[in-house]
């Protein structure tokens, strides 16, 4: 405001040519970085809605297992395997029966099954898991024996 | 009358003097029977090589026409087929033996003899194939590159390549396409403190064919039956030290 000057006859704000270039760009970045945003947030799906397991609290910080999950079954994996070592905590097995997902039908669904715990994620991150080739994906039915 | 007293206090003496050894053996019968029965190894302790997982198996007890340990281990393990009998995963099977000259049939289970020198092992090109602190055998299926080489060198036919997609495996036994698989000793009932279910139901069925126990330790069942009576190990001229011996074979 202090650079612009009002002439006496119109009462009007004189601008300088360069002024007006600059105030003209801010307005074009402005609405180019507005739809630009827009079309951002349109194109990515919502965040996923991440079933709820078991308990209160996983056996780490959520933000930790988001970001770690897969070391810990790594490592848990081969003490298992090679050790015998088969403690709860990181073990795929007690993932699968805390994180359970069941159906309409109240029972458990497997990974062939958008809705389930590990799935949901993974679609949205889209990184494939090849766990379940082998793996159970879900606790073995009770009466199935 | 001071006689009698001092014989009295005698007689006390050594009832007290034999209440307090009784006492004591009580005190210390209940550690000794922890001791021996407490097998099951706490879940955050890797197996060690103090023990040695072992099978004896008596062939005349071993009844003609029984399958309840192969249901067992079908059960237990996941295993279902495809009937396919010559690609379908056998994890032990029945074995029938006939001497041509006296008619006499002999039946047994056989199944991965948990060598202590195993040729599965030696010839493994990832290290998938290995064998564990407690002697059983087993196959890393996030190693094996389902090269098969293993179940070639196998003397026992013991080992199955699994050749198609499964789907509901058991939770404690991961099972998939493109890798090999063997008994695994129920190495998932082992490490809880039970016995394989292969055992358990040829208990149940009465036969009674199989003894399942630890070969290192002189005081199990399995340790004093071998050292009091004759058993073999199949192809024993291989020396491969077997974790699986015979009787009446």
């Amino acid at each position: 405001m202090s650079k612009s000057t009002t002439s006496p006859a119109t009462n009007r704000r004189v601008f300088y040519a360069g002024e007006s270039r600059f105030w003209y760009r801010l307005a074009y970045m402005t609405i180019i970085m507005g739809i630009l945003s827009a079309v951002t947030a349109y194109a990515a799906a919502p965040y996923p809605d991440v079933p709820k397991g078991k308990g209160d609290q996983c056996v780490e910080d959520t933000e930790f297992m988001r970001a770690n999950h897969m070391e810990l079954l790594l490592h848990q994996r081969d003490e298992t395997m090679h050790r015998g070592i088969r403690t709860k905590k990181h073990s795929l097995k007690n993932c699968i029966e805390c994180h359970v997902v069941t159906d309409e039908n109240n029972q458990p669904v497997s990974a062939a099954s958008p809705k389930h715990f590990c799935r949901v994620c993974h679609d949205y991150a889209s990184v494939s898991i090849d766990c379940f080739q082998c793996h159970a994906s879900k606790p073995r039915n009770k009466g199935a024996n | 009358m001071s006689e009698q007293t001092s014989k009295v206090n005698e007689y006390r003496r050594k009832f007290f003097g034999k209440a307090a050894a009784t006492a004591a053996m009580v005190g210390l019968a209940p550690g000794v029977f922890l001791h021996t029965i407490a097998r099951a190894k706490p879940a955050d302790e890797p197996v060690s090589s103090e023990v040695r997982w072992g099978l004896l198996i008596d062939a005349n007890k071993c009844a003609d026409g029984c399958s309840e340990c192969t249901k067992a281990c079908n059960d237990e393990n996941g295993l279902t087929g495809f009937g396919r009998p010559e690609t379908d995963a056998q994890w032990i099977r029945k074995v029938t033996l006939k001497d041509k000259r006296t008619q006499h049939v002999t039946n047994l289970p056989l199944m991965c003899q948990h060598c202590a020198n195993p040729p599965c092992v030696d010839v493994c090109p990832t290290g998938a194939s290995f064998k564990r602190a407690d002697g059983i055998v087993l196959v890393d299926k996030h190693i094996c590159i389902g090269c098969r080489y293993c179940m070639m060198a196998c003397p026992y036919k013991a080992r199955s390549f699994v050749h198609e997609t499964l789907t509901d495996q058991v939770p404690d036994v991961p099972r998939g396409k493109g890798t090999v698989e063997s008994c695994t000793l129920c190495v998932h009932r082992v490490d809880r403190g039970d016995i394989p279910a292969c055992v358990e139901a040829c208990a149940a069925s009465d036969n009674g064919a199989m003894l399942f126990g630890n070969l290192n330790d002189p005081n199990s069942d399995i340790s004093k039956r071998l050292a009091s009576e004759a058993s073999t190990q199949i192809r024993g001229d291989l020396e491969l030290d077997l974790g699986v011996r015979y009787q009446n074979i």
